[in-house]
């Protein structure tokens, strides 16, 4: 049996007449690699928000790790991660000061931020670099250490908000080394990305239009749905009908 | 027609090299892509051309024109879509425009047609100020003011990143118009799959260019026979190519992984074989064509 660790049901939110998340319903498991995509103003960054415990949803149920998005978002917050490609790192603070200011906030002992710190600097190969603000750091290993700073206190699920933008195809993939190593470890990863060959490294791929899912598969099985050779045409066949601009 | 003669740019005390010693040349009418990831010097590159950055070494013209010299002439005739969404939040769309033909002497009437395509899907909210517009919105709006005093060359550092691949499509049809008018584009973008748009691009990383050509020569130049590999286990495919003797290079690709390998005389049922050995099933694996994205892994593993 597959342990469920995102689970929404007809989950909604609304600014005033404009419904920004239509009843989405889906699940994710443990240890999966599940791409969120959409076009932009589909809805993602909103659905995100309520996963994370960030906004509250006006309709519908979702529950995050074991816990419900209605009543226990400071929980879900504990047993999540977050990286985000526009906010992720203090650039005024060394790389060792970001691990100990991240990992002291989210509840590791003296003892365990040693360690932790310790064991992902070489992990990441940054022994040089632990005493550099992160600022003057190229954007590729910044990203990478953002990631690992996610994941420090070991989450059931960490989310990405497209964490590869911008770099280059090399430390692309590096950064998805990363991600299957958590997932290996039983982290689930909730990704978005506007890569559509990076949509192919995810076991399975939500699509959403104008608020709501629309396609929800394998790569492979949505490619056959929709006789497409590639996800980026699965996506524009989905996505080019979309009423809603950003 | 844009010309850089080792060109260079350093920054800070350490004089950090952002640009190396660059040239380049642009004929008029060409769209020519810089390809490259944050930090290559893209950006530095672009400020230097359009006279808001002194270049520390070399020398650059635009349509003639020196970017040191002669910045007045060159700030009439072009225009600078920056990276980061640069006009007046406060001001609406319709005001902004506006402000924008004002400084350059000319009217929103005038030059209408150069800008109708990219307007009208904006004017609906014409009045709404800029600040509170979406990303793509913003990114139209910032493409028409770059537009509306008629520049002859166009200046967009990074107009589609972060964008979806639906309206990064839409993107590229503009360009495309706006050089069927004639005017020079000098763009640059981290998406590979965009390079094949250009007429030629220059591959740029740690402020060097690795190669200037047409997306097409670039590709053919690939040196080794390209293999798309695929098997019901990817993670477990990709560990036993990175750990084999015989390849030389591999690395995921969408649904495939990508490899090279060190014998070139290797047939694909030697290598069919050879992985089915490594207890592999499911294997699949055929002669693939590089894209511009192997190119670019390739040149900079090289």
């Amino acid at each position: 049996m597959k342990e469920t660790v995102i689970s929404t049901s007809a989950l909604t939110k609304r600014f005033g007449d404009f419904v920004a998340v239509n009843e989405i319903s889906f699940d994710v498991y443990k240890g999966e690699v599940f791409g969120f995509l959409g076009a932009n103003g589909a809805g993602k960054t909103t659905a995100m928000r309520m996963l994370c415990g960030l906004s509250i949803p006006s309709s519908g149920n979702a529950s995050i790790a074991g816990f419900d998005v209605y009543r226990q978002t400071e929980d879900i917050k504990k047993h999540i991660g977050y990286m985000s490609q526009k906010f992720s790192l203090y650039e005024d603070l060394t790389v060792l000061e970001n691990i100990r200011f991240f990992g002291g906030i989210y509840g590791l002992s003296n003892q365990q931020l040693r360690l932790k710190a310790e064991e992902l600097i070489e992990q990441l190969g940054l022994q040089k670099e632990t005493k550099k603000l992160v600022g003057s750091l190229p954007l590729g290993w910044k990203q990478k250490l953002s990631f690992s700073v996610a994941v420090i206190h070991q989450p059931k699920i960490v989310f990405l908000d497209e964490p590869t933008g911008g770099v280059d195809p090399v430390t692309r993939r590096q950064f998805w080394d990363l991600i299957y190593q958590a997932a290996d470890n039983g982290v689930t990863v909730f990704v978005t990305t506007h890569y559509m060959d990076e949509a192919e490294y995810c076991g399975r791929v939500s699509i959403m239009v104008d608020g709501k899912i629309e396609a929800l598969d394998t790569p492979g099985n949505l490619k056959k749905q929709f006789g497409s050779d590639s996800m980026d045409d699965v996506f524009y066949k989905l996505a080019r009908g979309a009423k809603r601009g950003e | 027609m844009i010309t850089l003669q080792n060109i260079s740019k350093w920054y800070g005390k350490e004089k950090t090299l952002a640009v190396d010693s660059v040239s380049l040349s642009i004929p008029k009418g060409e769209l020519f892509g810089l390809i490259g990831p944050d930090g290559a010097g893209k950006t530095s590159i672009f400020r230097m051309l359009t006279t808001v950055l002194l270049p520390d070494g070399g020398s650059a013209t635009v349509n003639g024109f020196d970017v040191v010299k002669d910045y007045h002439q060159i700030r009439n005739c072009v225009g600078y879509m920056p990276g980061k969404f640069s006009l007046y939040p406060d001001l609406s769309i319709e005001e902004n425009l506006n402000f924008f033909a004002t400084i350059f002497n000319t009217t929103v009437e005038e030059n209408y047609d150069l800008i109708k395509d990219i307007y009208i899907q904006i004017e609906p909210f014409k009045k709404r100020r800029a600040g509170q517009l979406s990303g793509g919105m913003k990114q139209k709006l910032a493409l028409c003011c770059a537009l509306i005093h008629k520049p002859t060359v166009l200046f967009l550092d990074e107009p589609t990143t972060g964008v979806d691949p639906v309206s990064r499509k839409e993107f590229w049809e503009m360009l495309k118009r706006l050089k069927a008018q004639g005017i020079t584009i000098l763009v640059s973008t981290p998406y590979m799959d965009e390079a094949t748009l250009c007429d030629r691009i220059a591959l740029i990383q740690n402020g060097k260019i690795l190669s200037v050509e047409t997306p097409d020569k670039i590709r053919a130049a690939y040196p080794d026979p390209l293999f798309a590999i695929k098997s019901d286990n990817m993670s477990d495919l990709l560990k036993i190519l990175r750990s084999h003797p015989l390849v030389k290079n591999s690395y995921a690709f969408g649904e495939f992984a990508h490899a090279t390998f060190k014998n070139e005389f290797l047939q694909e049922k030697d290598l069919g074989e050879l992985l089915r050995h490594e207890n592999l099933t499911a294997v699949e694996l055929k002669r693939t064509e590089a894209t511009i994205e192997d190119c670019f892994i390739q040149l900079l593993s090289a």
